[in-house]
């Protein structure tokens, strides 16, 4: 892990804040999240306290602190989606999962984001599960998709 | 390769005269595909089309050429329009109009392409013919322009989306892309290039419709050594995806745009601030830099002309605040995207402390053609005040989605009936919400306003960036304004007080009214109706008091709906009902018992197990145990359950 934060490094001047979020970005998308060692290293190369870089990581939505799920599933909650219906399929995946948007659940299963807009307004509700769309989704189809999802990964 | 890039650079981009040679125009054709020996199949491929299936077509089209051995070029387009039609196929045949078809899912690729080829043509999915001079008509079809949905339209800032391979800048300069650029760097001063533009009258599209030529000014007057230019592509209103779909169907274009407007204020670094989430827009606009690049388009003394320009993307990370400028430059700079007060302006005072202009995607797509066609033909669009055009991202409840441009001074009306088609399902019209979670909502009476500046200004409702929500008898007003609020609230980056406590509070409120209480007793009542009192309060002291846009407008969409919907805040507040059925505290369900077969499909499908009875008789459902969630009503086939 470490060799690979090194590798991101390079590519970027140290001590220059601005470069601040492309780099944690470019972690994030190396790793799937910021571990505690990275803000740490972090910190030290642009020069920043530990607690300023945390500060701000957690002041945008797109980092995330611990690691995602193996099914990531992103709810678009976009007007159009609104419009269709998307609260009641929030509600929904929050209570299957029991976690909120941005946590893992503890098997390691699932995680998810709500987004506000992915594209696909004429066809709402939207979801993603792992990149892969499925539009027009309703609230009552989710125990089954969760329960078929959950099965997949435990017996894989 | 080589040969191409070397004949477009030497004999159209750097060619001396304005007309071209009689065999680079001949050649040029070939590119645009106006001259084709084989037939050519466009597949549209915007992310709308993606999550509508278009990857599975293009594999299915694919896998029919090399089952047939037909020859065949395939091609993948932007967007040109009309979500509902997505996946968007046009086929050209030689010497034919082109001819378009809608929802060509992969199980119709087989049989579509049979019939083609064999001079036999699906009428059903058939949207339309585009004609082109000199091409051969098809008889009985109709064409795709004289579709309301095109014809209303007046397609300037558009016109290339949906037409051409965005990920192919041949085709783009062979459409006459990047002469402008080149022409201005080439006879044009920093100030001249100001000054065309200030004469056009083009305003900024993020809203607030700032003259862009002025902006441009005060930075290139400033004496700095350096300044900076930001594309805004950030677009994070729910429901707006205009930027998005101009970067993925059009991305040259933006980067000339850039360019030219780089080149204006002096710039020799521009950064395009890109939404997060938006890989596929991403992707297409790194390849047209990339490709800029390779043609000497971007980078050290640019055509000889001693001009330097790089062209960086930024992924925003995840904060609807950053929309507003001193926040976004923040975010630039590595800090929280928190704004600071105004004055200093970014253009004095920007990114580093250097003059920065900032301007959207919308803005730097119409700078290319002012460019290139003059200023004069730019005022000759649109209105005095406002000239030019306006894209829109339509969505909601109307019978065509997408994304669409206007000239300015067209009645709203005509966006709504004519190019949308009106409402789905011959449901009730009741509002058109522009400009995103800080906008304000139009209701029938105001239908005839016109699309320009002045005129919505006067009126007190703002353009937006491009949102056009459309919304229906079947959404409660109430449930829509507490999602804008819920949104704005979790936007507020928590700098003043008027914004962090009031989006805050006045969502707590909107969620009490239509909440279902725990025990309907009078103190919860008292609660409700002493918080409500305090809505319109509360808003006014946020438009007056806030740092930034975005607390000085979260407000809207509540003060707008209060407005013109107060009998049904009324409705929720005081009777506890919600006319469109949405708000699912104050649903009652209650099961006909003449109806009910007592086949306990509700029953079990219960989450709370609020349902009960004897099997083959008439269910009945607890009150107190209902949360209202719908469930049972969706599921019954006896049309039994009914909703108070």
């Amino acid at each position: 892990m470490s060799t690979d934060i090194e590798s991101i490094f390079k590519k970027y001047k140290q001590g220059r804040r601005e470069y601040l979020i492309p780099l944690l970005q470019e972690i994030q998308n190396d790793l799937g999240y910021l571990s505690e060692e990275a803000i740490v290293r972090v910190g030290s190369f642009v020069g920043l306290s530990t607690t300023k870089i945390y500060g701000l990581a957690t002041f945008y939505d797109q980092f995330r602190f611990v690691p995602s799920g193996k099914v990531q599933i992103k709810i678009c909650h976009g007007t159009s989606c609104f419009l269709n219906g998307s609260q009641s399929v929030t509600d929904k995946i929050k209570e299957e999962t029991g976690i909120i948007p941005g946590q893992t659940t503890r098997d390691g299963i699932f995680s998810y984001e709500i987004v506000t807009c992915m594209g696909g307004c004429n066809n709402g509700p939207l979801i993603s599960i792992n990149g892969e769309y499925h539009t027009g989704v309703k609230a009552e189809q989710l125990p089954d998709l969760i329960r078929k999802l959950r099965f997949i990964i435990e017996n894989d | 390769m080589e040969d191409l890039k070397k004949f477009l650079v030497e004999k159209v981009l750097t060619f001396e005269s304005d007309t071209l040679l009689p065999e680079t125009e001949k050649k040029l054709q070939q590119i645009r595909r106006e001259k084709i020996s084989t037939p050519v199949i466009y597949l549209a491929s915007g992310t709308g089309s993606i999550i509508a299936g278009s990857e599975k077509t293009f594999l299915a089209i694919r896998s029919y050429l090399d089952d047939n051995g037909t020859v065949s070029d395939l091609v993948r387009v932007g967007c040109s329009g009309p979500a509902n039609f997505e996946p968007f196929l046009c086929i050209q045949l030689p010497g034919k109009n082109k001819l378009f078809f809608r929802n060509i899912t992969e199980e119709k690729v087989e049989p579509l392409l049979n019939g083609i080829f064999h001079n036999d043509i699906n009428e059903e999915d058939l949207a339309g013919q585009k004609g082109t001079r000199g091409f051969e008509m098809w008889p009985g079809i109709p064409f795709l322009e004289e579709l309301p949905f095109f014809s209303r339209q007046k397609r300037v800032v558009l016109e290339n989306c949906g037409c051409y391979d965005p990920e192919n800048i041949d085709e783009y300069i062979a459409r006459g892309g990047f002469r402008a650029f080149v022409k201005a760097i080439r006879h044009y001063t920093f100030e001249e290039v100001c000054t065309i533009v200030e004469k056009s009258g083009l305003r900024g599209r993020s809203g607030g419709g700032y003259p862009a030529g002025l902006k441009w000014k005060q930075a290139l007057n400033t004496g700095s050594s350096s300044r900076y230019l930001i594309c805004n592509a950030k677009e994070s209103d729910p429901g707006a995806f205009t930027d998005r779909t101009i970067l993925e169907s059009d991305p040259h274009r933006l980067v000339e745009g850039i360019a030219i407007a780089s080149y204006a204020i002096g710039a020799s670094s521009a950064l395009i601030f890109l939404r997060y989430g938006s890989e596929h827009a991403r992707f297409r606009i790194q390849k047209a830099i990339d490709n800029a690049r390779e043609y000497g388009l971007l980078g050290h003394n640019i055509f000889q002309s001693g001009y330097n320009l790089d062209i960086e993307i930024r992924i925003e990370p995840g904060a609807f605040v950053c929309g507003e400028e001193t926040a976004l430059i923040s975010s630039l700079e590595g800090k929280r995207g928190m704004p600071k007060l105004k004055p200093p302006y970014p253009t004095t005072a920007g990114l580093f402390g250097k003059p920065t202009v900032i301007n959207n995607v919308e803005t730097l797509m119409n700078v290319p053609l002012i460019m290139q066609n003059g200023p004069e033909w730019y005022r000759s669009l649109g209105t005095e005040k406002s000239p030019g055009t306006k894209v829109f991202a339509i969505t909601g409840k109307c019978r065509i989605t997408g994304v669409v441009e206007v000239e300015m001074g067209t009645e709203i009306k005509t966006i709504l009936e004519d190019i949308a088609d009106g409402i789905k399902e011959g449901k009730e019209f009741k509002a058109i919400q522009l400009g995103g979670a800080s906008g304000s909502f139009i209701t029938s009476d105001n239908l005839d306003i016109t699309i320009d500046y002045e005129v919505m200004k006067e009126k007190n409702i703002s353009m937006g960036a491009g949102g056009f929500v459309v919304v229906d008898e079947n959404t409660c007003m109430v449930d829509l304004v507490r999602y804008y609020m819920e949104f704005m609230r979790h936007g507020s980056c928590g700098k003043c007080i008027p914004c962090r406590e009031g989006t805050g509070r006045m969502l707590e409120i909107l969620e009490g009214v239509i909440r279902k209480p725990s025990n309907d007793d009078s103190g919860t009542t008292l609660e409700r109706f002493k918080g409500v009192m305090q809505l319109e309060n509360i808003a006014s002291v946020m438009k007056d008091t806030s740092l930034c846009g975005l607390g000085q407008t979260a407000p809207n969409p509540f003060i707008s709906a209060l407005k013109n919907f107060r009998e049904e805040f009324e409705e929720h507040i005081f009777d506890r009902k919600c006319r469109a059925n949405i708000c699912r505290g104050l649903r009652t369900f209650s099961i006909d018992v003449d109806k009910c077969t007592g086949c306990t499909a509700c029953a079990s499908k219960c989450p709370v197990n609020a349902i009960y009875g004897t099997r083959l008789q008439p269910f009945f459902i607890v009150v107190e145990k209902c949360t209202g969630c719908g469930i049972c009503f969706d599921i019954c086939k006896f049309s039994a359950i009914t909703v108070k």
